[in-house]
């Protein structure tokens, strides 16, 4: 049995120990939002957090974040109220019009995330060296206007 | 190229109130039907539908692939109707053959189904479609949504249902129609005050015919077109509730992964399947005829499986290809006969007679599409019915494809459409083994079936932008004229000028040989102009250096008839500030094109990185796309345009040993990420021409000019991408100013 907290909510599933969170999330779980890019942690497209830190859950098996909290992006929004209320980050991306096709933008987001909460003012150089993520469409310029709007804010 | 204008337009009745308009350039006697058999939420065929609620729904035909195509052609309905954007709704038309897009195929066809459109022409399996498939296609590919579905039909509509909700409004308050104005969904009557709603008066504005030449609107009263409106899609994009078809869902599906020969055109010899069926959730291990299947209740569990099988496959001739051997098959029938493309003046004889002949040999290596969302596709066979759940570039086309490998009539087939992570070209229909392949598999099961590729079975199955060697000669006279261009290349493709050079030059002869390959090969952003591109602008750039000449008046000089071109090139050389100092070890490179009625000039800012590496700075980009629709949405392709060429031009490479892909994931073939992207500034030269497109035709110039500004850094010209294979040494080349 894999026991883990995903977005608040208490996991049990017989899988495989060796299963990797991703297969997890979506074909067990039914959270598709978190995206399959490359299954060898090169994309980024599959981040989520773990404890709050970015995990790319496509080489991590369930084995490995027994007990653990995971976030996803269906639980980045804060729940206020009962109604979604989307993080700064988000509300960024928005502002910014960063998503073209959009595929690459939960891992985008939550490792964005995961980095401004470690580090609210992150410099270029280390904003290059967290958001290793591809973004086929190239959204990369919109992406760090986005980050830099918030730690400027920050 | 001429465009034709028959319209028809057609109005009714929504059951229930309000009204509905439908814009076709075929088949009014399928319209007839769809009007009579419209159910209690029925809407007509195309376009639009105005509710009693006041709400305008514009029904459009094109996916949404991250171009803003759902929020660009509402746009220009919505502008021409004069509604409330706030009370405008967008659907994605369903695949059914109501809602064709023969108004793009009439874009590229002089006369209504004459032709196969040219961008259409050079793909793999375009041969053997039949015009009137392709009339039934809802492409979206050839940058062409917002220039011909969007300013033939989208205007059109939305300007004859204005006139129509006037006409009811001017019966409803008894006023002449020249008296009656209208904005934000209402028509108003100024000298009375009195105002109704476009809801109100939908009803009976469906009473009148719609006019088959509707005025359209003077730019000077454009209310949405030019202004930046925010993306419909982006909502969903940033909360996880975007779905694709990988997310496609269905009660008791089931997964497969598949295994494919790694060398094209060879088969499946055998399989032995007892380890992989004894594995937990495997269903069943399927043999098709070049591949084999693994069908279990989770992916992962399928793919685990299919790396347990014992399979082999068949050895054939294609087993002894490989890159080199490729380029040796070009150079030979680049020495052998010929075919003309432009023939000029007499070139021969002009390099015959030149005081200075400069030759080059290029080439660019095949590249794979590498879109983020891995190649799926969910299949349910039931009850004699067939639905498919899919991201595509053509819902019409891939409903038709799965009818056809499935032995069905296509009515029995729907199709359920997802935005697409990434197209690019790999999800038109003329690229289709994974749909084969998830067709067939399903065929063995009543339950859906979700086929999806791993990332190296999407890198190694491709339809790969084609490998092109390209050989120039170049002739100056004593004047230090350039007199003569000579060009031949490699396998002509779409479009068909993608070898021309836009630069006077009196005697040109530009011919190619075709040298097939067993490597399947299809439509890469912007087609065959990402490659030509980059060796005309390489070379026109090689024959500025070595005439002593600046290479950005050298083109201008050459660009005397060309205004259009000449005020893209001066844009983006100001933007960049060509010719200013730069930062120590900088140097600037420029290129041009046109490409899909837009042109594009780009300077790229460089320097070499202490490893012998190509760091790009900044790109200023100047486009002429005759007029912008969404201002923002449309630097967001140029960005996008920018960046995905400049991946293939820094790590952009695809080799073939023993007849297979190399390349395996994003670690061999690699991706432009945040660290290496440059800023990118954009500058919008509005000509005010007919329309250009925006998905494409940023990707062509940014390989010559980073390459170009490498020569300016090292004296090295590079004449074969990507440049991650070289390790430059500075050696600043001095230029004419």
């Amino acid at each position: 049995m894999a026991r883990f907290r995903v977005n608040g909510v208490e996991q049990e599933l017989d899988i495989e120990p060796d299963m990797p969170l991703l297969w997890a999330l979506r074909d067990e779980l039914g959270l598709k939002g978190t995206k399959f890019g490359c299954g060898i942690a090169a994309c980024g497209a599959c981040t989520v957090q773990v404890n709050g830190n970015p995990v790319r859950s496509c080489v991590t098996p369930v084995s490995a974040i027994e007990g653990t909290d995971i976030k996803t992006i269906e639980g980045l929004a804060i729940n206020v109220g009962g109604s979604k209320q989307l993080t700064a980050v988000q509300q960024a991306w928005i502002e910014h019009q960063v998503p073209q096709c959009g595929y690459c933008q939960s891992g985008m987001l939550m490792a964005v995330s995961a980095l401004l909460d470690a580090n609210p003012s992150p410099s270029d150089a280390e904003i290059d060296g967290a958001i290793t993520n591809v973004c086929r469409c190239g959204t990369y310029p919109r992406i760090r206007r986005a980050i830099k709007s918030l730690s400027a804010t920050a | 190229m001429k465009l034709t204008r028959r319209r028809f337009l057609l109005g009714t009745t929504v059951v229930g109130g309000g009204l509905l308009l439908g814009y076709a350039s075929t088949r009014p006697s399928k319209h007839r039907i769809a009007n009579e058999t419209a159910g209690s939420e029925p809407f007509l065929t195309t376009w639009l539908r105005i509710s009693e609620d006041n709400t305008v729904t514009i029904i459009v035909p094109h996916s949404e692939m991250g171009q803003g195509v759902h929020t660009s052609l509402p746009m220009m309905a919505a502008d021409e109707l004069d509604a409330d954007w706030n009370l405008v709704k967008v659907e994605q038309a369903p695949a059914t053959d109501l809602f064709a897009n023969g108004v793009l195929v009439k874009g590229f066809a002089e006369s209504l189904g004459a032709t196969v459109p040219r961008f259409l022409d050079g793909l793999a399996t375009a041969a053997t479609m039949k015009v009137a498939e392709i009339m039934n296609m809802q492409i979206t590919g050839g940058s062409s949504s917002v220039r011909f579905t969007g300013e033939l039909g989208m205007r059109a509509a939305g300007a004859a249902a204005r006139e129509m909700l006037i006409k009811a409004a001017s019966a409803r308050l008894d006023v002449p129609e020249s008296e009656l104005s209208t904005s934000l969904s209402q028509v108003h009557h100024k000298a009375s005050g009195r105002s109704l709603s476009y809801g109100e008066l939908a009803t009976d504005a469906a009473l009148f015919e719609p006019s088959a030449k509707p005025q359209l609107k003077d730019e000077k009263d454009f209310t949405l077109m030019g202004r930046s409106i925010a993306r419909v899609d982006i909502p969903a994009k940033v909360d996880g509730s975007a779905a694709y078809g990988i997310d496609a869902e269905a009660p008791g599906m089931l997964y497969a992964a598949v295994k494919t020969a790694p060398v094209f055109g060879n088969k499946l010899l055998s399989v032995n399947a007892d380890a992989a069926l004894s594995r937990r959730g495997v269903v069943k291990v399927i043999e098709l005829e070049n591949a084999v299947a693994v069908v279990a209740d989770n992916f992962w569990r399928a793919q685990q499986a299919l790396a347990a099988l014992d399979v082999t496959f068949e050895t054939t001739a294609n087993d002894e290809v490989n890159s080199q051997s490729i380029y040796d098959q070009f150079d030979e029938a680049l020495s052998g006969e010929l075919n003309e493309d432009v023939l000029e003046g007499d070139a021969a004889s002009a390099l015959a007679s030149a005081e200075t002949v400069v030759e080059a040999t290029y080439r660019v290596p095949y590249l794979a599409h590498a879109a983020m969302e891995p190649m799926n596709c969910t299949v349910h066979f039931h009850d004699g019915k067939c639905d498919v759940w899919t991201g595509t570039q053509d819902n019409l086309g891939i409903r038709g494809r799965v009818a056809t490998v499935a032995e069905m009539d296509e009515n029995d087939v729907t199709l359920h459409g997802f935005y697409l992570g990434g197209g690019f070209g790999r999800r038109l229909p003329t690229d289709t083994n994974t749909i084969d392949q998830a067709t067939l598999i399903a065929k063995h099961f009543d339950v859906p079936v979700k086929t999806l590729w791993s990332r190296e079975d999407d890198m190694q199955q491709d339809y790969y932008r084609p490998a092109v060697t390209s050989k120039f000669r170049g002739g100056f006279d004593a004047n230090n004229q350039l007199i003569a261009w000579e060009n031949h290349y490699i396998g002509k493709n779409e479009p068909a000028e993608a070898a021309h050079t836009p630069y006077a030059i009196a005697n040109q002869d530009i011919a190619y040989a075709e040298s097939e390959t067993h490597v399947p090969f299809g439509a890469w952003r912007s087609v065959a102009h990402s490659q030509h591109t980059f060796f005309l602008e390489s070379f026109v750039d090689e024959l500025a250096h070595r005439s002593g000449q600046n290479p950005y008046q050298f083109r201008l000089n050459m660009l005397s008839d060309k205004p259009r071109h000449t005020a893209v090139l001066k844009a983006a050389a100001e933007k960049a500030g060509w010719g200013r100092n730069l930062a120590e070890g900088h140097a600037q490179g420029i290129a041009l094109q046109e490409s899909f009625g837009s042109i594009v000039a780009q300077v790229a800012e460089v320097s070499i990185n202490p490893d012998g590496t190509v760091r790009v700075h900044r790109v200023s980009c100047a486009i002429d796309c005759g007029r912008t629709i969404n201002p923002d949405a449309a630097n967001s392709q140029a960005e996008s345009g920018v960046i995905f060429g400049l991946t293939a031009a820094l790590y952009g490479e695809i080799t073939i040993e023993n007849g297979q892909v190399m390349q395996n994931n994003f670690t061999d073939y690699e991706m432009v990420r945040l660290k290496d992207s440059p800023e990118i500034d954009i500058v919008s030269v509005d000509s005010g021409d007919a329309l250009g497109g925006l998905g494409e035709p940023a990707t062509p110039p940014i390989a010559a000019a980073v390459a170009n500004a490498v020569y300016i850094l090292t004296g090295q010209r590079v004449r074969e991408l990507p440049l991650k294979n070289y390790r430059f040494t500075a050696a600043p080349v001095e230029t004419a100013v």
